[in-house]
This record gives structure tokens, sequence and C-alpha cells, in this order.
């Protein structure tokens, strides 16, 4: 069967904020430090992707479970909650 | 919001809301921030709650319309290999009659704002929409209040508890707790299917109101150290699937592919079919156990349910000990204020309490079990798949004599296990939970 973790996405309701509460700290170590790049597997909503040189963070469709905060082995990545209000709202939970 | 609280709840989950209704009812000036747009909006669990642990807080909580999905009569258990599985259940008519409401479903979107609403009810401000972003000491670095991320959002208090779920991020930058290990916590994914009741009552064979719990281990978890469920609501199921955080960072096993795999399993496929999905959703288990547990009080502050670690992995029993570890909390600030002592010594009812009741004395007898999974990924593998081998080879008709395939069943036991092993896993596992 065929994924489509934006179909799964597509089901939930997101109050998108303008300012990211994803950042990665250093590109350079990702491309450096980093061969296994667990961030690319283990996120549920597929938020971190790789284009080329740098590792692209599409933080709107985050689920803010918070594994890439500690998951990632160089700890590379600047996480903090949406503003309050925003990011994911959960009609059933 | 510049004003002078006596408490401030820092989360609307069970366990800041239980917190925050006892303490309002109590007469004590409580606040109840909360990031989500409203108490509940951010939350998510597989959805069983517990009605004596409810009660202590709201007596006759269905009569103030809890939002409940269905009683729970049977409890089943399912081991799963790749093609079929070993399933075991216990239905008790006693949950309907005199003991009903024992254990029941919930949303928790809905749950926890009714929770909420009942909190307010006595009296507590709810403020939503709010992220506390950091603590207010003083000189001698006694916490006095909270920042948000309101402007003027500094709320003065004189305790502050903590009840913000396992991924606390402020516990972090405050040092309250460590930052949790990936080995701390299990990545769990959920959806939520709908299906007409009917169907539901039909494929699980009970009437409308009552329900069924699935807990199933095996290879739907890709050999990592997790679980899986099927829960029914009223009109929909709740599926669940997760493991370790140390496990998904070393496997490359992508969490939602796991779940569609679990959907199409030969056990699980017939129960879902024809169902809509209605909501996709992720959160963290609390898996540290009770050597994960950090300080709970210090001066000016305590800390309940999931952001203590206060969680027993083995009966998925997180959301009582979040509402059970909210009352005591809220007991011992009620003390603190007759003594007029906020100070550590002065909060140290919670940490007697806590002792004194279940939630330490499972915390402690399961303390070794968090290990024991870990250290033993056959449970996840070979051993449901060999439990299922068996019973799929005593069960083939194909006029090989019975003992003949015992003799086969146990050969291909031992090429996987000694006998020496066996005993291992059987003797750990026993002592995990002892
Ligand atoms: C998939 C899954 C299945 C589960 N199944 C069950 C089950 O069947 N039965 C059971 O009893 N338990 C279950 N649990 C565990 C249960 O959900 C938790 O133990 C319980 O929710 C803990 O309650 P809590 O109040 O401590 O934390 P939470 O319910 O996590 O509440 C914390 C609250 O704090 C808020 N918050 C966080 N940070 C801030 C901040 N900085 N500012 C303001 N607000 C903040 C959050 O939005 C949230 O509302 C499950 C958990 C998961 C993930
Ligand atoms: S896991 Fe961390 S270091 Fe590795 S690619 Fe992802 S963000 Fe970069
Ligand atoms: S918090 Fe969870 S969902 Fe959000 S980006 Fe990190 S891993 Fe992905």
């Amino acid at each position: 069967m065929t994924t489509k973790v934006e179909d799964k996405l597509f089901l939930d309701r997101f109050k998108v904020n303008e300012e990211a509460h994803i950042k990665i700290i250093d590109q350079g170590l990702c491309n450096t430090r980093c061969e296994e790049e667990p961030c690319l597997y283990f996120c549920p909503a597929n938020v971190y992707r790789r284009e080329k040189d740098r590792i692209v963070v599409a933080y709107e469709g985050c689920l803010e479970c918070g594994s890439c905060r500690i998951g990632c082995p160089n700890l590379n990545i600047e996480w903090r909650y949406p503003v309050g209000g925003y990011g994911i709202a959960h009609k059933f939970g | 919001m510049n004003e002078e609280f006596d408490v401030a709840v820092v989360g609307a989950g069970p366990a800041g809301a239980s917190a925050a209704h006892v303490l309002a009812a109590g007469g004590v000036k409580t606040i109840l921030l909360e990031r989500g747009e409203s108490a509940g909006a951010k939350n998510i669990s597989g959805g069983v709650l517990y009605g004596h642990d409810l009660a202590q807080i709201v007596p006759d909580f269905a009569g103030k319309s809890c939002p409940y999905e269905r009683n729970i009569v049977e409890s089943r258990l399912w081991f799963l290999s790749k093609e079929g599985g070993f399933s075991t259940s216990y239905r008790d008519k006693v949950f309907y009659e005199r003991r009903s409401l024992n254990a029941f479903t919930v949303g928790r979107a809905k749950f926890d704002r009714w929770f909420a609403g009942q909190a307010s009810q006595q009296g507590a401000l709810l403020v939503p929409a709010t992220v506390v972003t950091d603590f207010i000491r003083d000189g001698s670095g006694r916490v006095t209040g909270v920042k948000t991320d309101r402007p003027d959002g500094d709320v003065s208090a004189r305790v502050v508890l903590l009840a913000d779920g396992i991924n606390s991020a402020l516990a972090a930058k405050t040092g309250f707790r460590p930052e949790p290990k990936p080995v701390d916590v299990a990545l769990a994914v959920k959806e939520v299917i709908g299906l007409p009741e009917e169907v539901i009552n039909d494929r699980f064979n009970v009437e409308s109101g009552q329900g069924v719990t699935i807990e199933i281990i095996g290879e739907v978890t890709g050999g990592m150290d997790g679980i899986a469920v099927i829960y029914t609501n009223k009109n929909s199921l709740s599926l669940c699937i997760g493991a370790n955080l140390s496990d998904f960072t070393k496997n490359r096993i992508k969490p939602y592919e796991m779940l569609d795999e679990f959907k199409a399993h030969p056990m699980v496929a017939p129960l879902i079919k024809g169902g809509v999905p209605k909501e996709y959703m992720a959160h963290w288990i609390a898996e540290g156990g009770y050597d994960a547990i950090p300080k709970l009080t210090g001066d000016g502050w305590l800390i309940a349910g999931d952001s203590g670690m206060l969680f027993n992995a083995l009966h998925r029993e997180g959301s009582n000990m979040a509402m059970t570890s909210g009352r005591f909390a809220a007991e011992a600030v009620m003390e603190a204020f007759k003594k007029g002592d906020f100070t550590r010594r002065g909060l140290e009812g919670y940490q007697s309490r806590l002792e004194g009741s279940y939630i330490m004395k499972d915390m402690k007898k399961y303390r070794r079990f968090g290990p024991f999974r870990l250290h033993h990924h056959e449970l996840f593998t070979s051993l449901p798949a060999l439990a299922a081998h068996g019973a799929r080879e005593m069960l083939t008709v194909d006029g090989v004599p019975k003992k003949e395939k015992q003799g086969a069943i146990w050969r291909k036991i031992r090429r996987e296990f000694s006998p020496l092993e066996m005993l291992e896993i059987l003797w750990d596992g026993m002592r995990s939970v002892r």
C-alpha cells in the first residue's frame, strides 16, 4: 500500500502561524555530521525533507509530538510550541 | 492578566484540570493556563478512562454530562504474527450491571474541554490559547509566577503547578526535569475511523453503549518495542500504534506507514472495513518509569501527571494517575496555605500522598518493566509469531499426526530460543512486574 501522509494530514485542522516554531540550527551539520538523517523517517507528519544541499522544514503540518526535539542525534533542531492557539487543533483527540 | 493568583496551573489536561477543580472548590484563587485554543485541542490518548479516579474529583460525573463514548465490558489481548494472530478476551456482566463506567472510552478533545469546564464552574479562571514560556523567580530562586506568550502576560502566583504533559518544553528550559532521552518516551500515532454505531455493535458483539478494548503486541510494530490498540467509541474506532522513540531513531520505519500496514493486517482490516478516516494525530507516551521520575516539589512549585513521568505503561494507566496526582498536589497546596509555607517543606504533603497511594506503589512495582521490554525485543517479534505458528500448525488438518506436529513446533521454538534463554525471558519478565 502506498502511503500518503498528506492525505492523513488533510483530515486535521491547523491554524498556521506565519512564524515557524521549528528551525534547523545549523544546516552544515546535517550535511557533514548526520549520515542517518533519522528526522526524515521518524517524524509522523513528514515535516522534514531533504532538498539537495539542505533539509527543508514544512512546520505547517507539525503534529507537535516533540520527537524531533530529542530524536535528532545532533540536537540540531530548535523547537518550541507554536504561539498559543496556533498549530494543530484536535476535533476528536 | 497582571493579576495575582494563589496558584497558577500550567496545562489543562487531566492533571491540571483536576488540580484546578479541587483548588477552586476549596476557595483557592486559581488560574489554569492552556496553550490549545481550548482545553483538549492538543491532547490525545488511546481513550480509556477510569471512573474511580474521576469520581474522586467529580462525583456523579455521568450525571454531569461527561462526554463518554462507551462503557467497557470486554478486554481483548492479541498476539499478532504477520499473517494472523492469537487472541484472548475477557467479558464480564459485572461491568455493565454493578461496576458500570469502571473503564470507558472518550475523545480527549471533548473530554478535556468538559473537565476543564467543570474546574471553571468551581471558580478557576481558564485561559486558553496561552503558552507558558518561563517561570518568574525571586532573588532566592523561589518560583513566584509564570511568563506567557501574551502581551503583558506575566502572572504572579504563590505556587505554580506544572501539569504540561510529557512533552514539557518548559521543564527542559527551567531544569525542573531533565530533558527525556529517546528511551524514555514512545512515539504513538493515532487514527480515528468513523463507522455507524450499529456496525460497531455487530462487529464487536456488543449492545449500544457497551465497548471493547483490544491491546496488541506482535510483528505489527516492525520488531520495535511497541504496542497497538483498538478501542471502540460510539460511532468511531480509535486505532493507535507506537514504539519507543529510541527504536524509531534506529529503524527507518515511518510511523504513518506502520499505521497503514497495521490497518491492512488480516485481523484489523475486517473491523475497519468501510470506515472513514476522521483524524490523524501523534503524541508521546511517558515510558521512563519510576527511575525517570524527577523531583516533584520545590520552593513554590510542584509537578503532576505525565510531566512528572507518572505513567504505568503495562496497564495504560496515565490519565488516572494524572488526575489523582493533580488532586494530591491541590490538597498539598491547600495544606501549605494553612501553614503559610510554600517552600519545598511546606509542600511535602504531595510527596507523602503519592507514596501512600497506588501511584508510587505501582510505579515501583513496574520499575523494571521498561528495561525488560527494551532488552527483549523478541516479545514483539518471534514470540507472538511462534505462538501464531504453533496454533496454525495444530489447527491445519492435513493428515499429519498431532504428536509429529507438536515435535516440529518444539523444534522450531528451540531453534529460536535455547531453554536457558526461555527461562531467562520468563524470569526477567516475572521479576520486572513483581
Ligand atoms: C497514544 C496514546 C494512548 C494512550 N492511551 C491511554 C489510555 O487509554 N488510558 C490512559 O489512562 N492513558 C492513556 N495515555 C496516557 C494519557 O494520555 C496521559 O497519561 C495523560 O494525558 C496525562 O495527562 P496530563 O494532564 O499529565 O498531560 P496532558 O494530557 O498531556 O496535558 C498537558 C496539557 O498541558 C498543555 N501544555 C503543555 N505545555 C504548555 C505550556 N507551556 N503552556 C500552556 N499549556 C501547556 C497541553 O496543551 C495539554 O493540554 C495514552 C497516551 C497516548 C499518547
Ligand atoms: S536528524 Fe538532525 S542533524 Fe540529522 S538531518 Fe535531521 S535535523 Fe539534521
Ligand atoms: S514535533 Fe513531531 S510532528 Fe512536529 S516536526 Fe517534530 S517529529 Fe514531526
